[in-house]
């Protein structure tokens, strides 16, 4: 398989999960878009990994830390995006920061 | 062409046609559901790049509990029926950033990366997998737990202190 296919495919899911970061309102999803942007990257890696026949399955074994750290940084934003909703009542973005 | 990349090409379709579609609907849980198509999609493109393990991690990991705790967290915050906007005014600077940095990265992809290919010889099952991780990634590993444990804490933390008030 050509190396440029998941690349190609990581670098549109990047800009969609930015694009998500950017432009949605909803606190929660745009941490849905971090979510994306994290995936992008472990396409990347997995794909990395894979052309190189590393024998240590460097990427690889990074993608699992990434999942991990990936699991652990949604759980502690869902809990602040929670707070955040019992303090002022709304997880709009631009309501919050007026 | 051959068959791997005719399939992959089709999950690539499937991923980022319905990751556009949860960065873009106005229904918060279609969302997160379009969100799941794309995640088990992108399963799909690791089993096919001989990642099998870490597809499995991705489904359980990804699918069977984030996009569950998003749910939840969905559920929880839900204002009763205001959904008319659901993005910001700088709609369109954010598309044109995605865009710039999609295209951007992909053509240094391409300008870099271009005629190398995939042959797949050290297929990522469990086994090997593991070899991996409890040899050489041991302290990794370790340290991560840590992480994680003090994420869990700092989430229990977080949400109980505004609870007692």
């Amino acid at each position: 398989m050509s190396l440029l296919y998941p690349l190609v495919l990581s670098s549109a899911l990047f800009g969609i999960g930015l694009y998500g970061v950017l432009a949605r309102r909803n606190a929660v999803l745009m941490l849905l878009g971090v979510e994306l942007m994290l995936n992008a990257v472990n396409l990347n890696l997995v794909a990395f990994d894979a052309w190189f026949a590393d024998r240590l399955h460097t990427g690889q074994v990074l993608t699992l830390f990434t999942i991990t750290l990936a699991a652990a940084e949604i759980g502690l934003g869902l809990a602040i995006v929670l707070a955040l909703f019992r303090a002022v009542r709304t997880v709009d973005v631009d309501e919050v920061g007026r | 062409m051959n068959l791997v990349e005719g399939i992959f090409v089709v999950f690539a379709v499937i991923a980022s046609g319905s990751a556009i579609l949860s960065m873009t609907s106005h229904q918060l849980v279609h969302s997160a559901l379009w969100l799941v198509v794309t995640l088990g999609a992108v399963a799909g493109c690791f089993v096919l790049m001989t990642a099998e393990f870490v597809a499995w991690v991705q489904v359980l990991v990804y699918v069977g509990s984030v996009v569950v705790l998003v749910i939840f967290a969905l559920m929880l915050t839900r204002q009763g029926g205001a959904t008319t906007a659901e993005v910001t005014g700088n709609r369109w600077t954010a598309a044109a950033l995605g865009v710039v940095s999609a295209v951007g990265l992909g053509a240094t992809m391409i300008a870099g990366f271009d005629s190398e290919r995939i042959e797949g010889r050290r297929i990522g099952t469990t086994g090997s997998i593991g070899d991996a991780l409890f040899n050489d990634w041991v302290l990794p590993f370790e340290i991560l737990s840590g992480v994680l444990l003090a994420a869990l804490i700092g989430a229990i933390v977080v949400s109980r202190s505004g609870s007692d008030r």
